[in-house]
């Protein structure tokens, strides 16, 4: 039977809560591989790559050579906070699954700040620079192209939906590691309250017992969620039919074709003349050049 | 009828006879399994019923882990169940290791070194009261250092090497194992070795844990290379009763001299940190140097560089300085 809570007695006797079970960071793992393993096996008897080769539909005019996807700011955020939650993530579990890493609180600790400051870095960049509501709004757009994307995942006669810059899939992964990411933060902070860092005093009593099993059940489940986000991103992310989300990530745009393919231009519009207007104000035009549209 | 319920939780008490048997038992109980070697540490934890293993191993009739012999590369051989009594009366230890004869001596009472085992002494368990007292604390398992807290008593706790957990590591004899460079034999399905100041861990590495023994493994022996054999030693405890007592600061040193000079020297320290510190910047220091009171007092201070301590424990840093002036100036001419 999985445990999925540690309990502990305090010194006055109570029965107190200390964190998540390590049941629970196995059975993510165990979770992660056969989602991974069913789903490229189930991709494969679907034949969805026949959908993507349907869905090539014409580009339409003016579309450039390569459509800038993600700024350079972007793009260093993104690679900041997968280097700090693959840090996050190792010095987290690997300890526990018997693997000795020396200094492994500081390393923690360290990479979480560094998360925060990314964290803080994307929000000031998506607020100020990026199409922050478009991302984060819930139209009636949004629900639409989630429910064109469940009929496609469980009809193999329905085609993919094309979504904007931000399709439904990522945007629904994005909201995920928020929820996650917030929960490990916030917690993370208040428990480092409780060893020697340059921030704070340590104070074991900050919060009660109780309260502080709390803290360190939440802090558990977050990153046991991260073992399943970041090992599905990773996937994804190697997948021969992803690849391209990848390589955008890496060059920062995707080609004419790829555009075509998978993005609605009306949900995402873009043309030379925004491209030009773009490459000649750097980052600061990326709002204009790649807003969804939908919901906007 | 009346029950008694008080009394320390049932266990198997499995007695082999072979360091074989003994192992194959250990893996096949795995971490329900306690290693009983002199009992002295044990019996404090099983009374206090805080730990409650399911299956005892007493290692007592296994004779290979008994006695002191000659090893072919040179050096001794201590099997871990050799009694502190014997280690520290041992001739050649007396006369060629003498800094581990001193140590074992320092450690509790008669009684108690008589009882007590080698191996026992440098596998033992931090001293830490809220820890020994069953609070769930990291090292138990929990969230939360009792010790470190703003009003906490930590008189005894360490001045460096903390990472959330705040104990020291009690033994007398780890200084000077590392001190003579000594290695640690671990028997698990298979053999491994472990320099001395390696086989100690800190809680940034295993905060369950204060050496490297993990469930499933044996220490059997204690080899001293005789590398650092007639060396000028030294070896010092300090401690708040004359016997019979933990140290608060313990400082062990092995000097190999030319002349005034020192050639090469080890010098390790224990009380100050979860785990025994050799003070390694210290040694680089002192190597090749005379041993005035300049080098003695920049050893010391050396020694405490970032050192921090707790609310009631800064009597150690100075402590620990003027060890490791004495033990340099232990060799002045």
């Amino acid at each position: 039977m999985i445990e999925l809570w540690r309990r502990t007695q305090n010194p006055w006797g109570q029965d107190i809560l200390i964190g998540v079970s390590w049941d629970l960071m196995w059975t993510a793992v165990v979770l992660a591989a056969l989602f991974l393993v069913g789903h490229a096996v189930w991709y494969r008897m679907r034949g969805f790559s026949a959908h993507a080769a349907e869905a090539a539909a014409p580009v339409p005019a003016g579309v450039p050579a390569r459509v800038q996807r993600h700024s350079l700011a972007a793009r260093i955020f993104h690679w900041s906070m997968s280097a700090a939650m693959l840090t996050l993530l190792i010095t987290a579990f690997v300890p526990v699954m018997g693997l000795e890493i020396p200094a492994w609180v500081t390393i923690h600790w360290i990479a979480g700040v560094v998360l925060i400051a990314t964290v803080i870095y994307h929000i000031i960049h998506a607020i100020g620079w990026q199409d922050f509501w478009s991302m984060m709004s819930f139209g009636p757009n949004f629900f639409r192209e989630g429910a064109a994307q469940m009929k496609h995942l469980v009809s193999s006669k329905a085609p993919e939906p094309k979504g904007g810059k931000y399709p439904f899939d990522h945007r629904m992964y994005h909201h995920a590691v928020i929820v996650a990411s917030l929960a490990a933060i916030v917690t993370g902070v208040i428990m480092m309250m409780r060893i020697d860092t340059p921030f704070f005093t340590r104070d074991p009593y900050l919060v009660s017992d109780e309260t502080a099993g709390i803290v360190f059940a939440i802090h558990g489940v977050a990153g046991v969620l991260f073992i399943l986000l970041i090992a599905s991103h990773i996937y994804f992310a190697l997948r021969p039919d992803k690849r391209w989300l990848l390589w955008s990530m890496v060059r920062g745009w995707v080609s004419r074709d790829v555009y075509a393919t998978h993005f609605d231009p009306k949900k995402w519009p873009v043309t030379e003349e925004e491209a030009s207007r773009k490459s000649a104000s750097g980052a600061l035009a990326d709002a204009a050049v790649s807003a969804p549209k939908e919901d906007a | 009828m009346a029950t008694m319920k008080d009394m320390i939780a049932p266990f198997d008490l499995v007695q082999p006879t072979t360091i074989e048997d003994a192992v194959d038992i250990l893996r096949d109980a795995g971490d329900e399994a306690w290693v009983l070697a002199g009992g002295l540490d044990t019996m404090d934890w099983l009374k206090d019923r805080i730990k409650r293993p399911r299956v005892v191993v007493d290692i007592g009739a296994i004779e290979e882990l008994r006695g002191i012999r000659e090893a072919e590369a040179g050096g001794l051989e201590i099997g871990a169940m050799t009694t502190l009594t014997e280690v520290a009366n041992h001739a050649r230890v007396r006369s060629e290791f003498s800094v581990l004869a001193t140590a074992a001596e320092h450690v509790a009472t008669p009684q108690i070194r008589n009882q007590g085992t080698l191996g026992g002494n440098v596998s033992q368990d931090t001293r830490c009261w809220y820890y020994r007292s069953g609070w769930p604390c990291y090292r138990a398992g929990g969230n939360v250092c009792y010790a470190s807290a703003p009003l906490a008593m930590n008189r005894e706790h360490c001045i460096m090497g903390r990472s959330r957990c705040v104990a020291v590591n009690p033994s007398d004899t780890a200084p000077a194992l590392i001190a003579l460079d000594a290695r640690m034999v671990v028997q698990s399905p298979r053999r491994r070795m472990y320099e001395a100041e390696d086989f100690f861990i800190g809680p940034s590495v295993d905060i369950e844990r204060m050496t490297v023994l993990e469930p499933g493994d044996l220490l059997t022996q204690i080899y001293v290379p005789d590398f650092w054999a007639n060396s000028s030693f030294y070896f010092e405890k300090v401690r708040d009763r004359g016997s019979w007592d933990f140290q608060l600061v313990s400082v062990a040193a092995a000097f190999r001299m030319s002349g005034n000079t020192i050639e090469d020297a080890r010098i390790a320290v224990n009380g100050v940190a979860p785990y025994p510190v050799r003070l390694d910047a210290v040694e680089r220091l002192v190597r090749g140097e005379t041993p005035t009171e300049t080098v003695q007092n920049a050893a010391g201070d050396l020694a405490v560089q970032g050192a921090r301590a707790l609310r009631h424990n800064d009597y150690k840093i100075p402590m620990m300085r003027n060890l490791v002036r004495r033990a340099v100036r232990s060799v002045a001419a």
